[in-house]
């Protein structure tokens, strides 16, 4: 079983408690406007547009199953960008198969300096069997498991993988149908049915909301989710991570929204305080 | 005492001469200083064949290097005071009765750093403050408690002018030691250095986790491999000046230091480095270290005269010395060069090798050495990573990776570091600045503490890359003070003028962001 790698971070500040690894899995199925790695949305469909443009040769073709694939050397790839940037399919080149084994591996070089590892995207509960075997053997190492998701798989479904799971980071991108649709193309249903049912096992380590000014109503969005999570807080206490928008690695089309200021992002903390939310992160 | 020449003695009073009409020193580095000139006319010690040719030359091929010790060292390098004993018994020679309350206590101590002498004249250990003060602190409010230690940190700052001056804290918490990070986090000051000597299961999270959120605004406290230090030196050890890992009621009569680049260079290839530089330098430093120690233990009258000693606050047998060594990458790179091999240290797993097998033949040189005065620590020195002094050029601290070459991912630059601590009681370690987005996740960094101590790590420093106050390289500047030194301007400490040389000379504010 193999599971398409775009980036292993062997010490990760920002991905959950304490220090962590994380592993960020290609593939995306949601279409969020304002996503800042694009390049992890879809699989490399092996045009070979970015094989003549890279710079140090890192990038080749050949042929596997009748099908062109694009022939990626990492110890070439001085990391230019230059292959994301050109890409017209949001995809990158620079993805590497591996199975859960060979990605542990890799972590492993990081005990005792990291106290778990999480699991990032693209989307990567669209690899669920890939991320039970992972988790299995990191669960024998000692360390923590944190999946960072946007809700769309249903967890009921996969009781083996949150067996395996101390905790799951959510995208709560907006609370209304309507609003979610415009920001994602797609309905919230699932991803809030999720977030309670996660929140009701004590698995709900984190909801996060990215505010983009003019996009979708924020306060509404903190206010609700904060709201429909109270009950659970006793569970296990959620944390809300509320994100301010920035343009950097956003598509061109996306990247005019306004960033919001410090007042707006304080504001809607003190919002989600209200509704219960002990634990607020603004990034 | 041997005779000098009078052009000598004319070379020097032009020299104190300019120190007397410098526009940038204040006062009392005036008065530091002339002092050290007027010892560098001294010629007591009984010096090693050999010795002048590696001391006494420019830069570039100086192998060993003394620190500025002078000619008749007056006083052991480092003296570590039994603070605690002072507290207890208060002194004769202070006409001091031990104190009974928080008021007190601080008063005493304030007088007490007033007469500790080292090096740089100022105290390189002002004690375990928090047990010190422990006893004392719900003498009082906790708001006036926190408003007293306040005033006393601020007064540290401004009168000990010197930030190799070195206070712990740890590995217990206290309320005394909360007090002192919260107030070390607002104060954001150069002095003292402080150590919080760590040991998971002995100190609790919440008190590290204070102890990172205090390091992230003022770059302090480093973290101390507790349970190293203690298994090597015994419960009694403290951290004082850079991060020099010594007894307690005792303290380090000199530290000189091997420059294993310049050595390098006098080799034709690694074997004649191993065979033939390397110890004909290391044992003339160590016989260059053994007659500085036998004048300042049988002919300084130190040990005889002063009240420390004299009322018991430092015992001879309480001491030993440390054995230096600065420039391991330029060593293991000059050396590859010279057989046409083209890894760097840190970078190449065989130039690190190389590196680990140096600090073996070093290590054992130093096992095998005996210093009749060292019995405190087997009769051996202790091997001392030294950090570096301000006009070091292509120098690099220690067994530090250059700053530049520093591996691009954390993990790679922490194992790199397993290999070398251990092998300095006496003192070693790294300092990664890191970005602000971590104050948002100390436990971040606790993890890194928590994972190195569990490795071979033995001390590790931290500081934001946004901070005023920033780790220069085993002490603290103001980078607000750099610039006024950098226009001119007088500054209060002389730690500054080392900072500003590190900052030009060592590209300390290069470092990469972690």
């Amino acid at each position: 079983m193999k599971a398409p790698v775009n980036k292993i971070i062997p010490f990760s500040a920002v991905d959950g408690p304490g220090n962590r690894t994380s592993v960020f899995l290609q593939g995306c199925n949601i279409n969020c406007l304002y996503c800042h790695n694009p390049e992890t949305r879809k699989v490399c469909i092996g045009c070979g547009d970015c094989v003549e443009a890279c710079p140090a040769g890192a990038l080749s073709m050949w042929e596997a199953d009748g099908k062109k694939r694009v022939l990626y050397d990492p110890l070439k790839c001085v990391s230019c960008d230059t292959c994301i940037h050109l890409c017209t399919h949001d995809a990158s080149p620079r993805i590497v198969y591996m199975t859960p084994e060979e990605v542990f591996e890799k972590i492993a070089r990081q005990i005792p300096f990291i106290r778990g590892v999480t699991l990032s995207g693209g989307e990567c509960t669209l690899y669920p069997e890939f991320l039970t075997e992972l988790f299995s053997i990191c669960k024998t190492r000692g360390l923590d498991t944190m999946l960072d998701s946007n809700g769309t798989l249903d967890f009921k479904e996969h009781p083996d993988l949150l067996e395996v799971t101390d905790g799951v980071m959510l995208d709560i991108k907006a609370f209304s149908q309507e609003d979610h649709k415009k920001v994602t193309g797609g309905e919230n249903q699932k991803i809030l049915e999720n977030a309670r049912y996660l929140a009701s096992l004590g698995k709900l380590f984190e909801v996060r909301t990215v505010v983009v000014p003019g996009l979708f109503d924020p306060e509404f969005t903190i206010k609700e989710a904060s709201a429909m999570l109270k009950p659970f807080q006793q569970v296990k206490r959620i944390q809300y991570k509320i994100i301010a928008y920035r343009p950097m690695g956003v598509r061109a089309e996306y990247a005019g929204f306004p960033v919001p200021d410090e007042a707006l992002l304080n504001h809607l903390a003190e919002i989600a305080r209200t509704e219960g939310m002990e634990k607020i992160v603004i990034i | 005492m041997r005779e000098i020449t009078m052009e000598r003695v004319n070379e020097t009073r032009q020299e104190i001469l300019d120190i007397i009409k410098s526009p940038i020193l204040t006062h009392e580095q005036k008065v530091a200083n002339m002092a050290g000139k007027a010892d560098s006319l001294m010629e007591v010690l009984d010096l090693p064949e050999g010795l002048d040719q590696l001391l006494n030359v420019p830069g570039d091929v100086k192998c060993i290097c003394d620190l500025a010790e002078g000619h008749a060292p007056v006083r052991p390098r480092y003296i570590i005071p039994d603070y605690f004993k002072f507290m207890r018994e208060g002194s004769k020679f202070l006409q001091l009765d031990p104190p009974k309350d928080l008021y007190e206590a601080l008063n005493s101590l304030l007088i007490f750093y007033k007469h500790v002498p080292s090096v740089t004249n100022f105290p390189v250990y002002v004690g375990a403050l928090d047990e010190l003060l422990e006893p004392f602190i719900n003498d009082v409010e906790e708001a006036q408690a926190k408003k007293l230690l306040k005033l006393f940190m601020q007064h540290i700052d401004r009168t000990v002018l010197d930030s190799f001056s070195h206070a712990n804290i740890g590995p217990k918490a206290t309320k005394a030691g909360r007090l002192l990070l919260e107030v070390e986090r607002e104060l954001e000051q150069a002095v003292p250095n402080l150590t919080m000597k760590y040991e998971e299961g002995v100190t609790p999270d919440d008190f590290a986790l204070l102890a990172v959120d205090t390091a992230l605004h003022s770059a302090k406290p480093s973290f101390a491999n507790h349970k190293m230090f203690r298994g090597e030196l015994g419960e009694n050890y403290v951290i004082a000046s850079c991060y020099n890992g010594l007894l307690l009621g005792g303290g380090s009569y000199t530290l000189c230091r091997l420059i294993l680049g310049n050595i390098a260079k006098r080799a034709k290839d690694i074997k004649d480095f191993k065979e033939n530089q390397l110890p004909y330098v290391m044992d003339i430093m160590a016989r260059y270290m053994d007659a500085r120690i036998k004048f300042e233990v049988e002919e300084s009258g130190f040990f005889e005269n002063n009240f420390l000693a004299k009322e018991g606050f430092i015992h001879k047998d309480r001491f030993t010395a440390m054995y230096g060594m600065v420039g391991m990458a330029e060593c293991v790179n000059i050396l590859f060069e010279k057989e046409g091999r083209s890894g760097r240290y840190g970078l190449d797993q065989e130039a690190t090798g190389l590196g680990v097998e140096i600090m073996e033949q070093i290590n054992a040189f130093n096992q095998n050495h005996v210093n009749p005065y060292c019995q405190a620590t087997g009769g051996h020195f202790l091997l001392h990573a030294q950090v570096g002094i301000a006009e070091d050029e292509n120098i690099s601290p220690g067994t530090r990776i250059p700053i530049g070459e520093e591996p691009e991912e954390l993990i790679e630059h922490l194992l790199q570091c397993d290999k070398f601590h251990k092998y300095f009681p006496s003192g070693t370690g790294d300092i990664f600045p890191i970005d602000t987005t971590v104050h948002k996740n100390p436990e971040f960094v606790l993890d890194i503490v928590k994972g190195s101590f569990k490795k071979d790590l033995r001390y590790l420093s931290f500081y934001s890359k946004d901070s005023d106050v920033i780790r220069i390289t085993g002490y603290l500047v103001k980078r607000s003070e750099i610039e006024k030194l950098r226009a001119g301007e007088n500054v209060l400490q002389d730690t500054t003028h080392l900072g500003l040389g590190a900052a030009l000379n060592g590209h300390i504010l290069e470092r990469k962001v972690r």
